[in-house]
This record gives C-alpha cells, sequence and structure tokens, in this order.
C-alpha cells in the first residue's frame, strides 16, 4: 500500500511527508522499546510505535526505516518534527491504538518485517 | 605477536555529551555520512550506525561525556568511544541480553533494555570493552571492510 492509503486506513495526520505519499510500504514493525528497533527492524520497513521524542527518528534514520506512525494519538515532540524534517523521514498520527493499527494495516496486505525471533534472539 | 594495524586512511574525532538527549546520535549520523561520502558498503554502513548509535546512547543515558575515535585502514574500519563516567563493575554481566541499570527516565524513552551493548556485539566483528568504576569505560569497535 501507499502512504497514501495509510494515512487513510488509519486516518492518520501526514506531520511530515506531505510529498511522499505515494511512496510504497511493504511490512512493518511495532515496539515501544527503541533497543527493540535497534535490534530486529529492517532497513526500509515502517516503525509504529508510541515513543514521541527525537530518538526515534534517529533511530529511524539510522536503520533508514521508511516512516514512523504513531499510535494512541500520541504526537511527535517538535524536535523530533524538526529532525524527520531533515532527514525526510514521513511521520504519521493516528488515534488507533498499537493493536488496531497493526490489524487494520495487516489486514490490507502489510506484514511483519519479520515474523518471529528464536530463542537466540535472532530474526527469521 | 600481534599484526602492526595499518596507517589509516582516514581519522576523524567526535564529542559526544552526557545527559544531552536532544543532540544524541548526532555523531553517528556524521559518521554515517561521512561512511556514505567515501562510499563504504551498504552493509557495512548499516552496520557502524547501529553499533555507533547504541554506544552513543550509551554515553548520553550513563556517562559524562566521551571522545569517539573513527578511523578507517584499507581492511578495516574502527570506531573508539572512549567515556568518562560511572563505568561497568562487570562487563561479562553488562553483555548479557536483558541485564540492566537505567533509570525510569531512561525506559520511558525506549531504552535501557539491557540489549544496547549485545546489539554493538551482534553488528562488529571485534569488541574490546574495558573499563574502570568510576572513571569510565572504552569500546573499540572493529569492522573489517574486506571480507
Amino acid at each position: 500500500m501507499t502512504f497514501r492509503e495509510l494515512a487513510d486506513i488509519l486516518g492518520a495526520e501526514v506531520v511530515v511527508g506531505q510529498d511522499c505519499v505515494d511512496v510504497t510500504v511493504r511490512d512493518a514493525f511495532a515496539s515501544d522499546l527503541l533497543s527493540d528497533v535497534l535490534a530486529f527492524a529492517r532497513e526500509g520497513t515502517l516503525l509504529i510505535t508510541g515513543i514521541t521524542n527525537p530518538q526515534v527518528v534517529r533511530t529511524a534514520e539510522m536503520l533508514e526505516l521508511l516512516g514512523i506512525v504513531f499510535v494512541r494519538g500520541k504526537r511527535p515532540d517538535e524536535e523530533a518534527v524538526k529532525l524527520a524534517r531533515a532527514k525526510k523521514i514521513p511521520l504519521f498520527c493516528t488515534r488507533y491504538i498499537m493493536f488496531e493499527t497493526c490489524g487494520r494495516l495487516f489486514k490490507h496486505g502489510l506484514s511483519g518485517c519479520i515474523e518471529r525471533v528464536d530463542d537466540a534472539g535472532k530474526t527469521s | 605477536m600481534q599484526e602492526k594495524p595499518a596507517e589509516p586512511l582516514l581519522e576523524q574525532e567526535f564529542a559526544v555529551q552526557g545527559g544531552d538527549f536532544i543532540h544524541a546520535g548526532e555523531v553517528s549520523s556524521r559518521i554515517k555520512a561521512i561512511l556514505k561520502d567515501i562510499g563504504m558498503s551498504h552493509d557495512i554502513i548499516r552496520r557502524v550506525a547501529i553499533a555507533t548509535y547504541e554506544a552513543e546512547m550509551n554515553v548520553v543515558c550513563y556517562a559524562r561525556q566521551a571522545a569517539f575515535h573513527l578511523a578507517i585502514t584499507p581492511d578495516r574500519l574502527m570506531v573508539i568511544a572512549d567515556d568518562e563516567g560511572q563505568g561497568i563493575p562487570d562487563i561479562e554481566l553488562a553483555m548479557q541480553e536483558g541485564y540492566s541499570t537505567s533509570s525510569r527516565e531512561i525506559k520511558e524513552m525506549g531504552f535501557g533494555a539491557g540489549l544496547g551493548l549485545p546489539n554493538i556485539k551482534k553488528n562488529t566483528d571485534e569488541l574490546r570493552i574495558s573499563s574502570v568504576v568510576g572513571k569510565g569505560t572504552r569500546l573499540e569497535m572493529v569492522i573489517f571492510t574486506r571480507k
């Protein structure tokens, strides 16, 4: 799906990235733990999170993530928005909780960027 | 006898300020840009970016300040993070996934899950840690660029 479709499905506000609404999103990673994002998220994936500080954008920059969806009506703080603009990382805000956000996107064809981790924490 | 490392092709030093959460990640971002500029491979850039960012967040969360030293030789890339801070009393314990001494504030920011050092190890070819309690910690992260 495109970012435009994603915004429709989630009733999301496009905070940063009006110019890339036609970019295609294929998979996602959802977590409120940036340590886990850094350990498991794949490049080019969408991040779904409730963390709104600048570090979430830094994390997206380091991993070259496709964009960030903030859930539960949370809004990224000002520094996070500034950084996202500078680094051209699209930001969306939805009022859906994380479970609903993931479920709705999954139903529309988005998959997890990894399916599961094994006992050693390796991704598969 | 240990082989003598080759003369670096590129060397640069960066300062990281402990407790500065607004600018946390800037040094990693600059290092990433340098590696892109010199045409380093995508996979290496990603591994360096993750390892450096984890190390930088460790300094911001736990230390007063640090110097990050980037050195690139024909066959390897090294980032040394040398901090002044509380140090790590038991490095083996700190390397265990899930072990953390972080505060509630750090956890609320999405860090402090005890995954940083293990993730640095995962993304580097060599990792050496030395630490003196009450003085600071030194991380030497090495990634081989020629496989």
